[in-house]
């Protein structure tokens, strides 16, 4: 694989400081209105200062313009998603609806029945609540809440630390997605890991994302207290169908003083979704966040974890893929704020892009003057599996503190004919070969995932190689 | 020579990149036999190997090749390979990320008599790795990354052995190695004939992995040309006076061509 040393190009804006235009935007609002938002908020019985929350969110929403810095968003279809948002709206969904290769996808990969229309967004909830209460039944044993976060809205105790953090990580201000999340969020996880609690087993929001809307602009909010730790995973391999094309999470994790949290997150949006998708992590003294991270699906995405590392040695690995097809063009990367003395960070993506599709790998690395001692690694790889497919690499590093150790590295790579030819010659055949080289390149990944979302990748691989010659 | 070759190069034509490399080939090996191609550096003969092979690198112009009674020369070198034939790489490659056990499972999955159930595969594996003082730690490992040119030579016989092809092109398999690591490709080629009664042809500038094997031919290329085949007692003559009067003669003959 040829090792070429890419052009460190500075971006001038930070990642998510985004620029000004006006045009069009009364168009894509029309519909979404405070009255809706209000009805939202009162159907689900909230509490006032959520309301007002989603009220503020609403009007930053209407004022701030799209993002211009990265891939196009024009495709996306605000008018469904108010549709969709909108209590009391019939959603005439069913399972003819659901695309045929979305169909095929779940056959392949082995989904079983049950979940299929589940994941295609058209079924009723699937019957996998008995596996969830386990689940929460033995973390509640620990002192630990899993619940829904509407749920532990109407808990008192949790209320009020679901007050005390809601979007002050992601603040409604942050972006437009960021705002217009804060105005229609629905359904996501609640999880309270007390001080000194490890959990050996990891949690899985894949049971929980049922709530009406819950696909779209979930909530995930995580607090691990001190000394606790942590394996959540969110989503699965399986494409999941939505009719809204829209996907505008928020995940805010707060990570106490030596507590340890790992974020796994495997997403295969369908492939006409736009996934803007928002994810902060903050760590106190010597608390660790580690992310593992695999885009696969949408046509658009914009994902970039950030850690905000608060407390001294405190510390962020970030562990990423990206897979871009035909028709995606995936805008992924990573943020850490280096925000206190002697904390340290890694990332390592790894990116590929086949059949005209774009991928780039966008990452920040700032180190604030309090960061003495800090030391940072950026690592990308990116490999391009035809000629018409593209890699961009935009690292951003802006060093304000001394005694800082900070590197960058990308290559950019094809898969070798001697390679093919090799592996050809011992009986594989050329779609296998070229599969076989993909999987081992996101193998660093891979093999941080349990064993099962391993598998259900490497599948993904496959089913994403398949026809990828000729 | 056996009138039922098992692999048959007739006036075969190769060139990379518009650039003739072998010139009219001819080469038959039988059943059992084994063959040692012999030359100076850049004769071709790695080419040889490559184009018997199927490697795409290469533009086979005019000839063809047969092999066990099928003409193979339009064939992809994974269907070469499920034929029975096997090349041994010079300088095998390295894949990240793909541990050499799940390698050697993909090449024998769907092969009749070959593919094993997971238990009984380690088994055989962890058997061959031992015939070649090859450490299984190695089999975890991800495929040629890290590993020795010596390691890298056993893996390629221990690839040998697991597919047992009826014919084996060995490029070179001894080059570079020390003597405990020429002892193993010896005894792993030794093991290969045993076990299959496979025929070989040997690529090499060295004829010291020769001293223990039967040799029946040997061919000499030169600038692409074989320009000279003999049995084994061409081996210590090579020996002896090196590949220098075969160059001058195709020099004279070249010379002659274009006068």
């Amino acid at each position: 694989m040829a090792k070429n040393r890419t052009e460190v190009a500075d971006i001038d804006r930070s990642l998510y400081d985004f620029s000004y235009g006006e045009e069009g935007f009364e168009r894509l609002d029309a519909g979404l209105t405070p009255d809706i938002v209000t009805e939202i908020s009162q159907r689900k019985n909230e509490p006032r200062w959520m309301l007002d929350l989603r009220l503020k969110s609403l009007e930053i929403y209407h004022r701030m313009p799209n993002p211009t810095w990265g891939p196009g968003i024009e495709g996306l279809d605000m008018d469904n998603i108010v549709t969709y948002v909108k209590p009391n709206t019939e959603q005439k969904n069913d399972w003819d609806s659901v695309p045929d290769d979305i169909k095929d996808t779940f056959e392949r990969l082995g989904i079983p029945e049950a979940e299929r229309s589940y994941l295609a967004g058209v079924g009723a909830q699937y019957d996998s609540e008995l596996v969830y209460h386990n689940m929460q039944d033995t973390a509640a044993k620990m002192g630990i809440v899993y619940s829904g976060i509407e749920e532990a809205l109407h808990e008192p105790k949790w209320e009020a630390i679901i007050r005390e953090k809601f979007m002050t990580l992601i603040p409604p201000t942050d972006h437009k997605f960021a705002a217009l999340h804060g105005a229609v969020w629905s359904g996501g996880s609640f999880v309270y890991v007390p001080k000194g609690v490890k959990l050996d087993f990891p949690l899985q929001s894949y049971f929980r994302l049922n709530a009406k809307g819950a696909g779209q602009f979930e909530h995930t909010l995580i607090v691990v207290e001190d000394d606790a730790d942590l394996h959540f995973i969110e989503g699965c391999s399986a494409p999941k169908y939505n009719v809204a094309n829209l996907h505008a999470g928020a995940v805010e994790l707060f990570v106490g003083k030596r507590a340890h949290l790992r974020y796994s997150t495997i997403e295969n949006w369908s492939k006409n979704m736009y996934n803007l998708n928002t994810k902060r992590a903050r760590c106190e003294e010597e608390g660790e966040i580690e992310w593992i991270s695999g885009s696969f699906g949408s046509h658009v995405g914009y994902l970039y974890p950030m850690s905000v590392l608060a407390g001294r040695k405190s510390r962020s690995n970030f562990t990423g893929i990206t897979f871009a097809g035909t028709g995606q063009n995936l805008d992924t990367g990573c943020k850490v704020v280096l925000g206190a003395p002697d904390t340290t960070a890694t990332v390592e993506t790894k990116s590929i892009s086949k059949g005209g599709g774009i991928s780039t790998f966008r990452s920040s690395i700032v180190a604030t003057p309090a960061a003495e001692g800090a030391a940072a690694s950026v690592s990308c790889q990116s490999l391009m599996l035809d000629d018409i497919s593209r890699s961009d690499t935009i690292p951003a590093m802006d060093i304000r503190a001394k005694n800082v150790d900070i590197g960058h590295e990308a290559t950019i790579g094809r898969i070798g004919d001697d390679k093919i030819f090799y592996l050809m010659s011992r009986g594989i055949s050329e779609e296998e070969a070229r599969t076989m080289i993909v999987n081992g390149f996101a193998n660093p990944v891979s093999k941080e995932l349990p064993l099962e979302y391993a598998v259900e990748m490497n599948n993904l691989i496959k089913l994403e190689m398949e026809g990828a010659i000729g | 020579m056996s009138t039922n070759p098992l692999l048959s190069i007739n006036n075969l034509t190769a060139s990379v990149d518009e650039k003739t490399i072998l010139h009219g080939i001819d080469l038959n090996v039988a059943p059992g036999e084994t063959h040692v191609l012999m030359g100076p550096n850049g004769a071709g003969k790695s080419t040889m190997g490559h184009v018997i092979m199927g490697d795409p690198v290469y533009t086979v112009n005019e000839g063809s090749i047969t092999f066990d009674g099928a003409d193979i020369t339009e064939l992809t070198p994974d269907k070469r390979s499920r034929a029975g034939l096997f090349l041994s790489f010079q300088a095998p490659v390295e894949i990240p990320g793909v541990p050499l056990s799940s390698f050697l499972r993909a090449q024998i999955a769907g092969r009749p008599g070959l593919e094993m159930r997971g238990k009984e595969f380690r088994r055989r594996v962890k058997e061959l790795a031992a015939e070649l003082s090859m450490d299984t730690a190695y089999l975890n490992r991800e495929l040629g990354v890290g590993f020795s040119g010596g390691e890298k030579k056993k893996v390629e016989m221990l690839q040998l052995l697991l597919l047992q092809p009826k014919l084996a092109v060995l490029d070179e398999t001894d080059s570079g190695l020390d003597v405990d690591a020429l002892g193993v490709v010896s005894r792993g080629m030794d093991a290969y004939r045993k076990a299959t009664d496979g025929s070989l042809i040997i690529i090499t500038h060295n004829t010291r992995i020769l001293e223990h094997l039967e040799v029946d031919r040997v061919h000499v290329m030169v600038d692409g040309r074989i320009v000279r085949e003999d049995d084994a007692s061409l081996i210590p003559w090579i020996d002896a006076n090196g590949f220098d009067s075969f160059e001058r003669e195709a020099a004279a003959a070249a010379a002659g061509e274009t006068r």
